[in-house]
């Protein structure tokens, strides 16, 4: 690769990009003296104390593992319910095909303000409130559909030969589904389970709505605390950094399909 | 392709109909519900027609509140579209320099939303906040927290932050389908890059493009998160977007009723304008193919 003038802008649009971030880290291994005291590029005495003090209380930590745990159980929902609706959408016209499609993308355009009540008390009415499965079911909502939409279009791109010339060798269309369809379309699988991991990790409001103690996410954890034990600067940033670790080890692993993914396998 | 007509493809689809029918037709209907009655407690409950949307309709915080989410939806709009295009002209096409800004890129977006909102606040804030520091070190008197115009500018480059990256891959997307022998051609011909870009990348990138002004326009109209974390709505009402002023209708105040009528409207104004942009781009697509 070699240097550009035109690499300029891309270099200086990474700068805007990192320097939030990295001011947060930076604030993360100082002392809340510090952070107070003076502007400082780089940290006099670097600490890991704020990390050391959420990887230790249970308040902090059970954060990210209900988050993960709700995300998680949301991943394989989406996937599991999106891969045959993909399937039928890419290979068959049906009745309704394409109203229930556009139907299932206004999912994906409803403000969840707007649900928020309303699941409140659906759940809560159904003894479901405070789970995690509940947060899950909740994230279906504009999960699913994404999902749906991700998948049909990496499905459409894979000919339909190839699924004649299986029927046709006796394969049943479960068996041909999981031993031979599954397997081309793995870098679409890929896409669709970082897409669902983005929405349902980023998203704080449904699931600070539904959950209190036992399911509560770290989104929520971070925002309790600053109300509650006025403003532990450090511990906050700590706290922010951490969230950033698991999407960077995602996107890290899906990096090479990335592009196409965002595009919805639709280029 | 040609699809068969098979309606036996319904099993297939009903998972996903259970799943999304529970999770939106249900909440929907109880919304509906609330929205035409007037409710004191379980067993009290008066039906009053389309009173609450009169009421709603006629609020004046509520004209406010959709103004300012309009104004702020174009800005995003006008903004990260041609700025989203123009960085990912600049990205490299190979090399190891395509997966560092890859992942580079993408970091904002797997950002927990009000993670961000405490990354700008931080970032912003004169005293602790490098950005802040340095802003009021050029001798500008910057406070987000105070000044309504300067909060205004705060959240609409926190999203800048946020979502431009989202238009750059995608738009990237579209540039990568583009075989080496276009640009050969158009070097051939002499083409001015102002024409490759108008008659070559441009079209290849229309498809995405609808994509990324279509999650943009419906993102930016329901964000709710960062301006809450950021400012939470102040100072006084200047970054209260609709979402905002919805909770605080249906959570804080519990006036279950018009919140009811508003998310009625609220959706029915995205759900318009989505379909509106999208049958449009796509007859003018079609058009255009033939």
């Amino acid at each position: 690769m070699q240097f550009q003038k035109r690499h300029i802008g891309l270099l200086l649009y990474i700068l805007f990009l990192l320097v939030p971030i990295y001011w947060l880290f930076n604030m993360s291994i100082k002392t809340n003296t510090e952070i107070l005291g003076a502007m400082t590029l780089f940290p006099d005495n670097p600490t890991l104390a704020n990390y050391a003090t959420i990887l230790t209380d249970p308040a902090w930590y059970t954060g990210y593992i209900n988050s993960m745990i709700y995300v998680g159980i949301n991943v394989v929902i989406s996937l599991v319910v999106a891969l045959p609706a993909a399937y039928a959408f890419s290979r068959f016209n049906f009745t309704g095909d394409k109203h229930l499609f556009f139907w299932l993308l206004t999912n994906r355009m409803a403000p969840p303000a707007v649900f928020l009540l309303p699941f409140f008390q659906l759940y809560s009415s159904v003894g479901l409130f405070d789970t995690h499965i509940a947060v899950a079911l909740a994230h279906c909502l504009f999960n699913v559909p994404l999902a749906v939409w991700i998948l049909e279009g990496f499905m459409s791109g894979i000919p339909k030969e190839i699924d004649e010339t299986a029927y046709v060798d006796g394969y049943s269309f479960p068996r041909f589904f999981a031993t031979i369809f599954i397997p081309l379309i793995r870098s679409g699988i890929g896409v669709t389970a970082f897409f669902c991991f983005m929405f349902s990790w980023v998203e704080l409001l449904l699931a600070r709505t539904l959950t209190s103690v036992e399911a509560k996410p770290i989104a929520a954890t971070m925002t309790r605390t600053v109300s509650a034990s006025g403003l532990d600067w450090g511990v906050l940033a700590a706290a922010g950094v951490l969230t950033i670790v698991p999407g960077a080890l995602v996107i890290w692993f899906v990096r090479n399909y990335i592009a196409k993914g965002f595009a919805m396998g639709r280029v | 392709m040609n699809k068969i007509t098979n309606n036996k493809a319904w099993f297939l689809v009903l998972p996903v109909f259970f799943i999304v029918a529970i999770s939106a037709i249900i909440p929907l209907m109880t919304v509906v519900n609330y929205s035409v009655q007037d409710i004191f407690d379980p067993q009290t409950r008066f039906f009053v027609g389309t009173e609450w949307f009169e009421q709603v309709l006629g609020d004046s915080r509520l004209h406010d509140a959709l103004i300012r989410q309009i104004i702020y939806t174009l800005s995003v709009l006008f903004i990260e579209i041609p700025l989203g295009i123009a960085v990912a002209l600049t990205l490299p096409r190979k090399g190891w320099g395509v997966s560092a800004s890859m992942v580079l890129l993408a970091l904002p977006l797997l950002i927990p939303w009000n993670v961000v909102g405490t990354i700008w606040q931080i970032f912003g804030r004169a005293d602790i906040g490098l950005g802040g520091y340095l802003i009021n070190l050029m001798g500008i008197d910057y406070n987000y927290a105070q000044n309504p115009m300067d909060a205004w500018l705060t959240v609409l480059v926190m999203d800048v932050w946020h979502w431009t990256s989202l238009i750059v891959l995608l738009c990237y997307a579209g540039l990568r389908s583009i075989p080496d022998a276009y640009y050969q051609a158009a070097k051939i011909d002499g083409a001015s890059r102002w024409a490759v870009f108008r008659f070559i990348q441009l079209p290849k990138m229309q498809s995405v493009l609808v994509i990324g002004v279509l999650l943009r326009f419906m993102d930016s109209f329901m964000i709710y998160t960062e301006p809450f974390v950021l400012t939470g709505g102040g100072p006084g009402n200047a970054t209260t977007f609709l979402s905002q002023f919805l909770t605080r209708m249906a959570v804080g105040q519990f006036d279950l009723g018009p919140a009811a009528a508003f998310s009625l409207v609220y959706f029915l104004i995205i759900l318009l304008v989505c379909w509106v942009f999208y049958t449009v781009v796509m007859n003018a697509g079609k058009q255009g193919e033939q």
